[in-house]
């Protein structure tokens, strides 16, 4: 079953589980080439309970790859607060793995090499590292190309690698930056279902980051749509068809329509606005 | 053609003597304390130690430009400045400090490798993508271990590239410096001027000074398209 969760109050059923992330009326400007300061972020607050799975959507620039930074720990907010936990995020590590749009794997390491990588960097026995490595490929189904480099394999590959590096750092929170944005539509579904099971069966707290609809209301427990710049929480559909879900699912696809509408009205609200100002572009 | 150009007598054989005639000096002269041989190990011997001071220092200067701004402001400039310096300009200044020494042939070519060598580190460094240091810093490397593990092996392509440019500046610099003989020791330098007489010789050693050049070149180039095919930089021809 699906519902527009109302009021806007942005708040999950913290009765359910307790809240691992949470961003507290955080704002963010970035200062670009020319003097113009372009505001990124609009008093953002929202929370995020363990073990959930929250996608972000909105329109392009909205922001969303900065929440996700600033979860990371690459970023901080100029006001408000971003909490792991309940205490503030200052830097990187290990318990907040993050995925890019680019697996981003070290190209002078073997498949294998980049996930020891991260056993080496967690302090994995030495003994441990080569089978513990091989688990995490089995997970992802690598073990046949984990001597091979990076650059020798497909773009669905190269980012199941990714997920096996970041899953080995055994992260209590996943966040995912479009991950799968510049593969094509089949692989993309493939690595949905597999990441759906995944999932499951870890059941880390996530975060991922998307455009794209129907991706984010297959994997998410609820969706958070985000407004154009200066993006901040607009509404939020809690998703709770049950797992695993499949493509095909009627009341997703009622939910995907709903998103899309929504999304759409805001993209252009965003464009008659800047058109009806054309000096302030 | 150069063997048809000197059987027809267009040219005289003492502007230009036939292959034979080059072929001959390079085999008479090979051998003995006068010989090729000897000469090119010298020459060779030189090149290693001073260039090999020169990537340590270069390196460092390098490491330090890319760290700090204020070092890439002050000493950057100047090897930025010094590389327009051609390196044999500052055997002058070398045999004032040095006299006509081993020493001076030394300063000329490690003062040629230092800026190419530092160059080629401070923008190697700074061309390291973002990406896969912010990768690595979500998985909780920081400090030195984030310069060890990413940083430094993510600029190998980029450094690479550097040393094989500095050694050629260095082989150029060490051959000037040579040919204007100074210092004691044998080298290809010193054989070349001296075979003003011996113009089949002359030939012979440029010959000899272009396939040491074209042997060192392989290697690095050699060692450059591995270090790319593995990273899949590559681009198939």
């Amino acid at each position: 079953m699906s519902e527009r969760a109302r009021p806007l109050s942005l708040v999950p059923d913290t009765g359910r589980a307790p809240v691992k992330l949470s961003m507290q009326h955080v704002s963010r400007a970035f200062t670009t080439g020319a003097r113009a300061r372009v505001e990124a972020l609009r008093d953002v607050s929202f929370e995020v309970g363990a073990g959930e799975f929250v996608c972000l959507i909105g329109p392009s620039g909205c922001g969303k790859s900065t929440i996700l930074n600033m979860f990371a720990g690459l970023e901080r907010p100029d006001e408000g607060e971003v909490l792991l936990d309940g205490a503030a995020i200052t830097e990187p590590g290990p318990d907040r793995a993050l995925l890019f749009q680019d697996p981003a794997l070290f190209p002078w390491l073997s498949v294998r090499g980049n996930v020891e990588y991260a056993l080496k960097l967690l302090g994995t026995p030495a003994d441990r590292i080569h089978d513990t490595a091989e688990g995490w490929l089995r997970r992802v189904h690598l073990t046949a190309f984990a001597d091979l480099q990076p650059h020798e394999l497909s773009g669905g590959m190269r980012h199941r690698a990714a997920l096996a590096r970041a899953l080995a750092c055994r992260p209590e929170v996943l966040l995912a930056d479009e991950p799968f944005g510049a593969l094509d539509a089949q692989m993309r579904e493939i690595l949905q279902h597999e990441l759906q099971q995944v999932w499951s069966e870890l059941g880390n707290t996530f975060v991922f980051v998307t455009h794209n609809v129907r991706e984010a209301t297959f994997l998410a427990d609820r969706v958070i749509v985000l407004s154009a710049r200066p993006g901040t929480p607009i509404e939020e559909y809690r998703i709770t068809t049950p797992r695993p879900r499949r493509f095909d699912d009627v009341l997703l696809r009622s939910v995907v329509l709903d998103i899309h509408d929504h999304l759409s009205k805001e993209v252009t609200r965003a464009a008659d606005e800047e058109g009806l100002r054309p000096d302030l572009a | 053609m150069w063997w048809a150009v000197t059987a027809s007598g267009l040219i005289p054989p003492d502007k230009l003597p036939s292959p034979a005639d080059v072929w001959n000096a390079f085999t008479s002269n090979l051998s003995g304390p006068d010989g090729l041989l000897v000469a090119a190990r010298g020459s060779l011997i030189r090149l290693a130690f001073a260039l090999g001071v020169a990537v340590v220092v270069g390196t460092l200067i390098g490491f330090a430009m890319a760290a700090s701004v204020l070092v890439q402001r002050s000493i950057g400039t100047l090897m930025t400045a010094l590389q327009s310096l051609p390196s044999i300009a500052w055997l002058p200044l070398a045999i004032v400090w040095f006299g006509p020494t081993e020493r001076a042939v030394m300063f000329v070519v490690f003062i040629g490798g230092v800026p190419a060598v530092a160059i080629a580190t401070a923008v190697s460094i700074r061309q390291v993508p973002p990406l896969f240091t912010r990768a690595a810093r979500t998985m909780g490397a920081r400090g030195w271990t984030l310069q060890r593990t990413v940083v430094l092996p993510a600029c190998v392509p980029g450094y690479w590239s550097g040393l094989q440019q500095a050694w050629a500046v260095a082989w150029r610099a060490l051959l000037a410096a040579e040919i204007i003989r100074i210092g004691a020791a044998r080298g290809l330098g010193h054989l070349l001027e001296a075979s003003a007489e011996n113009i089949s010789l002359m030939i012979a050693l440029m010959g000899v000074i272009v396939v040491i050049g074209l042997a060192i070149d392989t290697f690095f180039s050699v060692v450059d398209r591995r270090i790319r095919r593995r990273r899949g930089l590559l681009v198939p021809a």
